[in-house]
């Protein structure tokens, strides 16, 4: 029987019949960020322990955990934001496309402008929405305005902005919503191009519709950028990404398929997180 | 998922929902089971009232089967369960439907009870008949402790019984289908007995159905569609 006709067998589309079937599993996976025995220190208090780690290359990664467990930790080790904490120390190697990113010679600004971040609470500077797209291209030193006016209408059809703001791109940011405001930080984060977006909570403070908006942005988003999302929402994780991490206490529990996380994990304490039992 | 830690969750609420939902099952698998076993009475014994008993009484079985659909519906919408929880209301969703055809199945072994009381008696009074009913009677009980218990290994020792059953089955066809041609006079009456035959055969194939879901529940496998020994080094892993 040739394949044509088996997958139209009693004139039933097959295909139709089942769900698209995922192509990759993450073994087959490109692999964007890697960590290698990650250790972090808050002074004496070790808050990662050991973090072996691949997220692929565009695709959405979670992570989930419950409070402390070092998810935001870990996140920001990958655009070395822990930089700014004093008494953090970090071992270990953390590589963006096969680069130490914690090597005495990187650029940590260049670095941040490949591993872009927007956080739990929207941040817009006190500009207007078309000056707060704009700020990284002009510290860029991009100085053509037609430039600019392209990159800045781009990034806000990127960030499914444009035609709710497109009126008034001279008005102040901050007269936005929370969700158009959160919305105006991932345009400014997604203007200088980066590869990597990490998300650290971006939907806590929004509403629901702004949060479907915004997890809707992340599905649009993944075929352009590898995107990590740290949440505490469960089931946002479950709706957004294609791989969860579940980490706890500081150390990955487990990291896989999120269609096996949430219908049979591996891990029993993974089970008991996501069914909300104890740990 | 086996029953001591499905008593940790931290809402309460949360656990004696899930909780509630197994005890109905087990309830209408209950109410099945006896149906079954009255049907094939009634049927061996000729007792009409017997059968109108489990005709009418296959109704609560309906009834059972919409009343705990819905509460799968609460759960899925109030509490979007995971892991195992998901699995555990997938599987009752799935059970239910194979214990409200099983009804189904009982009432028709007692209407075909009703029309050969009204005829002559075989001498070995319906023997097969009783034994298969049972048999089938015994894989719906032992699936539904199998549930009960979250135990795989007895799930797949019922599932290996529907075999046994399906023997019978073919053998009381082939005897069947030998009287028919040496008297044609009994076709009808012969005809009743397979109907019956036939429901008793597909009570196993909904008791296997349920001993699959059990295993779906418990390791989060599929192993629907798959023979036996595949099912066995499927588990092994």
């Amino acid at each position: 029987m040739s394949t044509e006709s088996s997958k139209k067998s009693h004139g039933i589309n097959m295909d139709a019949l089942g769900r698209e079937k995922r192509s990759n599993t993450l073994a087959d996976e490109t692999i964007c960020i890697t960590t290698d025995n990650l250790n972090l220190y808050y002074g004496e208090k070790r808050a990662l322990h050991d973090i072996n780690l691949a997220i692929p290359e565009k695709k959405v990664s979670a992570f989930i955990g419950p409070s402390g467990c070092g998810k935001s930790t870990l996140l920001r080790c990958f655009n070395r934001m822990n930089d700014l904490v004093d008494d953090c120390s970090i071992q270990g190697d953390v590589l963006i496309d096969g680069n130490n990113i914690y090597d005495k010679n990187v650029d940590v600004s260049e670095l941040r402008r490949r591993v872009g971040m927007v956080f739990q609470k929207p941040n817009p500077f006190p500009k207007s929405i078309y000056e707060n797209v704009a700020y990284g291209l002009r510290l860029q030193g991009i100085k053509s305005r037609r430039t600019i006016d392209e990159i800045v209408e781009k990034s806000l059809r990127g960030a499914a902005l444009w035609d709710e703001v497109k009126d008034r791109l001279h008005d102040s940011a901050l007269g936005l919503s929370g969700g158009q405001q959160q919305r105006v930080v991932i345009a400014r984060a997604i203007a200088i191009e980066p590869e990597v977006l990490l998300l650290d909570e971006p939907a806590s403070a929004l509403d629901p519709i702004s949060t479907l908006k915004i997890e809707e942005l992340i599905n649009d988003l993944k075929d352009r950028y590898t995107i990590v999302i740290v949440t505490h929402n469960m089931q946002q994780a479950a709706r957004v990404s294609d791989y969860t991490a579940f980490m706890y206490m500081g150390e990955m529990i487990e990291f896989g398929d999120t269609d096996k996380i949430f219908t049979n994990p591996g891990k029993k304490q993974t089970e008991d997180y996501i069914t909300g039992r104890y740990g | 998922m086996s029953k001591k830690n499905s008593g940790l969750h931290i809402s309460q609420q949360f656990n004696s929902e899930l909780e509630e939902i197994r005890s109905h099952v087990l309830a209408m698998g209950g109410l099945v089971e006896e149906q079954i076993r009255n049907a094939t009475q009634s049927l061996v014994d000729g007792n009409v009232s017997l059968a109108e008993a489990v005709i009418s009484r296959d109704v609560e079985v309906n009834k059972a089967e919409v009343s705990i659909d819905e509460e799968c519906t609460h759960i899925i919408a109030r509490r979007q369960p995971a892991a195992t929880d998901l699995r555990l209301v997938i599987a009752v969703i799935k059970t239910i439907t194979d214990l409200e055809r099983i009804g189904d199945q009982a009432e028709r072994v007692a209407r075909m009870g009703t029309r050969l009381a009204e005829v002559e008696r075989p001498k070995n009074n319906y023997h097969e008949l009783q034994n298969m009913g049972e048999s089938v009677a015994k894989m719906v009980h032992g699936a539904l402790d199998a549930f009960a218990r979250s135990d795989v290994e007895t799930a797949i020792k019922v599932s290996k019984q529907d075999e046994q059953v399906d023997q019978e089955y073919d053998g009381l066809m082939r005897q069947c289908l030998t009287f028919m041609m040496e008297d044609p006079r009994k076709i009808s009456q012969m005809l009743d007995i397979m109907w019956a035959a036939r429901a008793l055969e597909r009570i196993g194939d909904h008791a296997k159905n349920i001993c699959e879901y059990v295993i779906y529940l418990v390791k989060g496998k599929d192993v629907r569609h798959i023979t036996i020994e595949q099912m066995e080094n499927e588990l092994k892993i």
